[in-house]
C-alpha cells in the first residue's frame, strides 16, 4: 500500500467535488421555509447612533422582520469577545472596548452592524435595508495606528485611554541596550507590515436555523473551527447552551485565518431566527468581505540591530506599533504578541532581544491573524534588518546569515521558544544552489544590456505551527487549549472512519489524514472516510490554523490507530492463538511473524462487531479515541531566493526566478505540500508586489472591490523551483512539521530585498507597486 | 424601487422608439459596466433595451483602407478579425487585451465607446483614427465626441450604430494596466495617416481621453520612439489617484508612447 500511504503523492480524494461543482458549500444549503438576511451597515468610520427607525422597512414587500441591537441586548445577546488575554508591562489587562453584534450606541468603522432585516427574497431584504433609518451623528476618525496615540486623537472606545489597548514586552531590555550600546555595529531601520484583505474565494456565510419544537439552534458557517464557533457562541453570548446547539461547517472555500473568529453575522442570524420563527440566511457580497472580515497585518516597527567585529549579533530591539482596528477580534491579541515577538529570533543565534508591542483601536475593520499571523511580521522584519546590514556591513547576505545561524538544537531562544531541530545551512545551500547564485552578476549584467535592472534577494525563514502544549498557551494567556482529538471507527466489515476536529477549507485533509489510515492498516484508501466540520458527528475538537492539522490533528488519529491497532491485535492474537507481540499488521492482514498464519482485516474487524469469540473480558467493537496535545511547537524553516527585474522607465517588477528550500520535516503527501507551497508563496508575493487595504482620512475603504485590490493572478507569478531539506519533527510522533503558512511568511523579504537590490535603493515599502519602484529607482540618481 | 423591464429591439429605430417610450431607459449591449453597476444599485434604469440582436450593428466592412465596425461588435470579434488585422493590427491588438476572456466575448465597441470611461481602451483608438462616430442621426468626428468623464456628445436616445476610420499607414498601442483592475492606467495609441500623426491618451487625463499634441508635432517631425521622450508632458492635467500619481502618469504617457510607436515600426 505504498502507493497510498504516507509520503505517496495520491491525488486528492475531494477534488471531484470541487472541480466539478459538487462541493456543498453553507450558502448552497437550503432548508423549508428559509429567509434571507441582509444587514444594515454604518456608512461612517465613527459616528454615534441618535436613533434607528425600522418601522418603514418592518412595512416594506416581504419583510418577516426587521431588528437591531437594542431587541438584541434586551434578549441578553452577549458582546463579541478576544479569547487571549495580554497584560501591559505595568500588570494592567487589555483594554476591552465593548464590540455589539449589532452596534447600539456608536458605529466604530464603516461596515459596522446596526440592523438586519429579514426577508423572503435577497432583494426583497437588500430593498427593505435601504429603508431603515439610522440618525448619525459624525465623530472624527483615526485610520492609522501611529495617528490613533497621538495626543488629542479621536477616542475609539471608553475603555482604552489614547486608543492604547496594551503596551507589553518581552526579552531583556538592559541586556538588549547594553548589547547595542557596547556594540561595533547598530543597523537601524524602519519597517512597515501593509494592511491585508483576506480574500477567501467563498465569501462568509451563516444559515441560522431554531426548532422551537426541540428548542434547539442549529448554524451553517464558514468556520474553520466549527466547535469554537459552538463553545464561544455558548459560553460568551448567550446564545444556546452547547448540547443545544449544532454548528455545521461545510465545504468552505479558503479561511486563510479570516475564518477561525466569530463575526457578528453567526450570533445575529441565529438569534434572528429563533426571534422571527425562520430559519435566516445570509451571505456575504465581494463589498461586504473587504469591508468586514478581519484584516491581516498592518505593523509599524522600529529596530535597532546591533553586530560585533565579527558581524555576529549581539542584540535586537524592536518596537513595534499594531493596529487591531475597531475592535479586538477573537485572537487578535495573540498575533502581534506571542505569535509574532517570540519569533524574533530566526535562524539566528541572538543574545539578547528585546521587542515591546502597543496594540491600537483605530476606526477600521478588525485585525487579527491572517496566513502566518505574526510570523510573517517577525520574518519581513527580520530579514529586511539582515540584508540591510549585509549591505551596510559590506558582507554577502549569505554569509552574514551562515556566519549567525543557531547550529546546535535544542536551542532556547531568548523570546520562549525553544527550538527542537533544523538544518538551516542545509537550506539555504539548496536555495543558492537551485538559484544559481554565483551566476547572477552574468546574469545581472546581461539584463543591463537590455535596459533592466537585475536584483537578487534571499530570505531564511523560521516558524513555529501547531502552537502547543495547552499548559504553555494557558499560561501565556490563552482562553483554549490547543490540542486535538480523532476517533477511529472502524466499521464491521473493516472500512474505517476517521472523525477529526481539524476542519479542512482546502488542505486536502480527506485526502493525507486517509493516507496516514492507509499507510497504517493497509487497507485501500477508497476504504477510508474522513469525517469532519460537524459538531453533532466528531467530537470535541480545536480546528484548522496555524498549520496545526498535520501536527497536532494527525498526531491524535495516529494515536487513536495506536488503540485501534493495539485492540485488533489482541483479537487476530486469540484468533490465530499466538501471542499479542508476534501480531504485525501488514498489506491489510494481521500476520504471525514467523509464520504463515494471517487474517484479513475485515476479519479482525467483523470479530470485534460480532463478538462470539473475543478474548476474556474484551469490550465488542473497534473504535477508539484520542486526544492529542503536543510536548512542542513544531518549526518549519526554509531559504527562499528571488530574482527580478525591474523596468526602470516603468517601476514594473518581474519576478523571473523564485527559488524555495523548504524543512517541514515529515512529509505526508508530496503533490499537497508543493500546492501548499504554491498557494502561499502566491499570497506572500501579493502582499509584497500587489495587496494592500487603504482607508482615506475620513475611513472610507478605498480598496473595497478587486478593481482597486490587487490580487496576485497567474501572470504574475513565476513557475516556482521547490525543494525538502527534511529534519523530521522529534516533538509529534508523525515527525511532521507543517507547510500550510511557509510560502506566505517567507517570501515577501526575499522579493523585496531582490528589488532593493535591483534599484539599489533600500527605502521601499510594500507593496512595491511600478509607481514606488519607479520613484525609488529614480531617487537613486 | 430597482426592478427594470427588459426589451429586445430587432432594428435601430425599434430601438429608439423602445428607449424614449421609457421613463430612466438605457441601452445595454455587452453591459460590462452597466449590469455590474446596476447590481451595486448605483445604477437603476428603469427599462433596458438589449442591442445586441441589431443585424444592422453588426459586421465588418473593409474596403481599401475604409473601414467600417457595427457597434455591436465584441472586443473578440475585433481582435481576430483578419480583415482588420490587415491593414490596421493595433486595433486588434488593442481590442485583444481589453478586460479578460469573458469581457471581450460579452463588451462591445459601441458600449465601450458610448460609455466613455476615462480608462477604456477604445477612445484612445477612436481618437487617434481620427474615426467617426456613426449614429442614428448623424456622424459625429472622434474629436467632437469625446467631451469630458463619462461624458459623449450624444444625445437623449441617440445610438451609436457604427465608427468608421480610414487606416493610417502606421499605428500602435501601448498600455500599462492598473495591476488591480487591468483597465488602462495610461494608454497610448498612435497613428500616423494622410493626416498627419495622431496620438491619443487614455486612462491618465483628468478630463478622460485627450490627444497629446506636442507628440503629435515631435512625430510629426521625426517618426521614431525616441522623439517623443523630449517632449514635456504636464502632469496638471493628469489624473493622481490611489494607484498613480500625475507626475508618474505623466512618466507613463511618455514611456507608453514611445513603445506605441516602437509597435507601429
Amino acid at each position: 500500500m505504498g502507493v497510498e500511504g504516507v509520503g505517496a503523492r495520491v491525488a486528492r480524494k475531494e477534488d471531484k467535488r470541487f472541480l466539478t461543482g459538487k462541493g456543498r458549500y453553507t450558502d448552497d444549503m437550503v432548508v423549508p421555509g428559509m429567509k434571507y438576511g441582509y444587514f444594515v451597515r454604518s456608512p461612517h468610520a465613527h459616528a454615534k447612533i441618535k436613533s434607528i427607525d425600522i418601522s418603514a422597512a418592518k412595512a416594506m414587500p416581504g419583510v418577516i422582520d426587521a431588528l437591531d441591537g437594542k431587541q438584541l441586548l434586551a434578549d441578553g445577546i452577549g458582546n463579541l469577545i478576544c479569547g487571549w488575554m495580554i497584560h501591559s508591562k505595568d500588570g494592567s489587562a487589555m483594554k476591552m472596548g465593548a464590540w455589539r453584534p449589532l452596534a447600539v450606541e456608536t458605529v466604530r468603522y464603516v461596515g459596522d452592524a446596526v440592523a438586519i432585516v429579514i426577508a423572503d427574497s435577497l432583494d426583497e431584504a437588500r430593498d427593505a435595508a435601504e429603508a431603515v433609518v439610522v440618525d448619525y451623528e459624525e465623530l472624527p476618525a483615526v485610520i492609522e495606528a501611529v495617528d490613533a496615540l497621538k495626543p488629542g486623537a479621536p477616542q475609539i472606545h471608553p475603555e482604552a485611554a489614547n486608543n492604547l489597548i496594551f503596551d507589553w514586552e518581552i526579552g531583556d531590555a538592559a541586556a538588549a541596550d547594553q548589547a547595542i550600546a557596547q556594540a561595533e555595529h547598530v543597523i537601524e531601520v524602519d519597517i512597515v507590515n501593509n494592511r491585508l484583505s483576506p480574500n477567501a474565494m467563498e465569501p462568509r456565510a451563516t444559515l441560522g436555523i431554531y426548532d422551537a419544537g426541540d428548542d434547539h439552534y442549529t448554524c451553517y458557517t464558514t468556520s474553520q473551527n466549527p466547535h469554537l464557533a459552538r463553545l464561544v457562541m455558548s459560553a460568551f453570548y448567550n446564545v444556546a447552551p452547547e448540547n443545544k446547539l449544532r454548528v455545521i461547517a461545510p465545504d468552505v472555500g479558503g479561511g486563510f485565518g479570516s475564518k477561525i473568529y466569530i463575526y457578528p453575522e453567526e450570533i445575529v442570524c441565529l438569534w434572528a431566527s429563533k426571534k422571527t420563527g425562520v430559519p435566516v440566511k445570509w451571505t456575504a457580497d465581494r463589498t461586504e468581505a473587504f469591508l468586514t472580515d478581519a484584516h491581516g497585518r498592518d505593523h509599524v516597527s522600529k529596530v535597532k540591530m546591533a553586530f560585533d567585529a565579527d558581524n555576529r549579533i549581539t542584540a535586537l530591539k524592536v518596537d513595534t506599533i499594531a493596529n487591531l482596528g475597531a475592535y479586538m477580534s477573537l485572537f487578535s491579541s495573540c498575533v502581534p504578541t506571542y505569535l509574532y515577538a517570540t519569533l524574533l529570533s530566526g535562524q539566528y543565534d541572538i543574545p539578547a532581544i528585546h521587542a515591546n508591542v502597543r496594540t491600537v483601536y483605530t476606526n477600521t475593520a478588525p485585525v487579527d491573524a491572517y496566513r502566518g499571523a505574526g510570523r510573517p511580521e517577525a520574518t519581513y522584519l527580520l530579514e529586511r534588518t539582515m540584508e540591510t546590514a549585509a549591505r551596510e556591513l559590506g558582507i554577502s547576505p549569505a554569509e552574514l546569515r551562515r556566519k549567525n545561524f543557531i547550529r546546535s538544537f535544542p536551542h532556547q531562544t531568548p523570546v520562549i521558544l525553544n527550538y527542537d531541530a533544523g538544518d538551516y545551512e542545509a537550506s539555504l545551500n539548496a536555495a543558492m544552489q537551485a538559484a544559481d547564485w554565483n551566476g547572477f552578476a552574468a546574469r545581472k549584467e546581461e539584463a543591463s544590456q537590455r535596459g533592466m535592472k537585475r536584483g537578487i534577494g534571499m530570505s531564511c525563514y523560521i516558524e513555529a505551527c501547531g502552537l502547543a502544549p495547552s499548559q504553555a498557551v494557558g499560561s501565556l494567556g490563552a482562553g483554549v487549549g490547543l490540542w486535538e482529538s480523532a476517533e477511529v471507527r472502524v466499521n464491521a466489515v473493516g472500512t474505517v472512519e476517521v472523525l477529526t476536529g481539524s476542519h479542512s477549507h482546502g488542505q486536502g485533509h480527506e485526502t493525507t489524514f486517509a493516507q496516514l489510515v492507509a499507510g497504517r492498516l493497509g487497507v485501500p484508501i477508497d476504504s477510508i472516510s474522513i469525517v469532519h466540520g460537524d459538531t453533532d458527528k466528531v467530537q470535541m475538537g480545536m480546528g484548522t490554523y496555524g498549520s496545526r492539522s498535520g501536527a497536532v490533528g494527525m498526531s491524535a488519529v495516529a494515536k487513536a490507530l495506536d488503540k485501534v491497532e493495539a485492540k485488533a491485535k489482541k483479537i487476530a492474537a486469540h484468533l490465530m492463538e499466538a501471542d499479542e507481540s508476534d501480531i504485525v499488521i501488514e498489506n491489510g492482514e494481521l500476520k504471525v511473524a514467523g509464520t504463515d498464519k494471517t487474517l484479513p482485516w475485515f476479519q479482525v474487524a467483523l470479530a470485534a462487531y460480532t463478538a462470539h469469540n473475543l478474548p476474556a473480558g474484551m469490550e465488542p467493537g473497534l473504535k477508539e479515541t484520542a486526544f492529542y496535545d503536543p510536548s512542542n511547537f513544531t518549526f518549519p524553516a526554509g531559504c527562499y531566493i528571488c530574482e527580478v527585474e525591474v523596468d526602470p522607465e516603468t517601476g514594473t517588477t518581474k519576478i523571473v526566478q523564485f527559488v524555495a528550500a523548504d524543512d517541514f520535516g515529515n512529509i505526508i503527501n508530496p503533490m499537497i505540500v508543493e500546492g501548499q507551497v504554491h498557494g502561499g508563496l502566491a499570497q506572500g508575493i501579493g502582499q509584497a508586489l500587489l495587496e494592500g487595504v487603504h482607508y482615506d482620512e475620513s475611513g472610507q475603504l478605498l480598496t473595497a472591490s478587486y478593481m482597486d485590490y490587487a490580487m496576485p493572478r497567474a501572470d504574475d507569478l513565476p513557475s516556482f523551483d521547490l525543494s525538502h531539506q527534511n529534519t523530521p519533527c522529534p516533538s509529534n510522533p508523525l515527525g511532521v512539521k507543517g507547510c500550510g503558512e511557509a510560502g506566505a511568511i517567507g517570501s515577501p523579504p526575499a522579493l523585496m530585498n531582490a528589488i532593493t537590490d535591483a534599484i539599489g535603493n533600500n527605502m521601499l515599502t510594500m507593496p512595491a507597486t511600478p509607481q514606488k519602484v519607479w520613484m525609488a529607482a529614480r531617487a537613486t540618481h | 424601487m430597482y426592478q427594470t423591464n427588459y426589451h429586445r429591439a430587432s432594428t435601430v429605430d425599434e430601438a429608439v422608439s423602445m428607449i424614449t417610450g421609457a421613463s430612466e431607459g438605457k441601452y445595454v449591449s455587452g453591459g460590462m459596466t452597466l449590469i455590474a453597476t446596476m447590481k451595486q444599485r448605483l445604477a437603476a434604469p428603469s427599462d433596458l433595451v438589449d442591442l445586441r440582436h441589431i443585424e444592422a450593428m453588426k459586421g465588418i466592412q473593409v474596403e481599401g483602407r475604409k473601414v467600417r465596425i457595427g457597434a455591436a461588435l465584441t472586443h473578440a470579434e475585433v481582435a481576430s478579425s483578419a480583415a482588420i488585422g490587415a491593414i490596421c493590427p493595433a486595433l486588434c491588438d488593442l481590442a485583444g487585451r481589453i478586460g479578460d476572456p469573458h469581457v471581450r466575448h460579452m463588451g462591445t465597441i459601441g458600449g465601450s465607446i458610448a460609455n466613455n470611461d476615462p480608462a477604456a481602451d477604445y477612445p484612445a483608438a477612436m481618437l487617434a483614427l481620427n474615426a467617426r462616430i456613426v449614429t442614428n442621426k448623424r456622424e459625429i468626428a472622434a474629436d467632437d465626441f469625446f467631451t469630458g468623464l463619462f461624458e459623449t456628445a450624444l444625445e437623449e436616445a441617440e445610438l451609436i450604430a457604427a465608427i468608421s476610420f480610414e487606416a493610417p499607414e502606421r499605428a500602435g498601442y501601448a498600455k500599462f494596466a492598473n495591476p488591480a483592475s487591468r483597465y488602462a492606467m495610461t494608454g497610448v495609441f498612435v497613428a500616423k495617416g494622410s493626416g498627419g500623426v495622431r496620438v491619443a491618451v487614455t486612462g491618465a487625463g483628468s478630463s478622460g481621453v485627450f490627444r497629446q499634441s506636442a507628440m503629435e508635432q515631435a512625430l510629426g517631425a521625426n517618426w521614431s520612439p525616441d522623439a517623443v521622450m523630449s517632449v514635456d508632458v504636464d502632469p496638471a492635467a493628469l489624473m493622481s489617484d490611489l494607484h498613480a500619481s500625475a507626475e508618474y502618469r505623466a512618466n507613463l504617457v511618455k514611456v507608453m508612447a514611445k513603445r506605441a510607436v516602437a509597435a507601429a515600426g
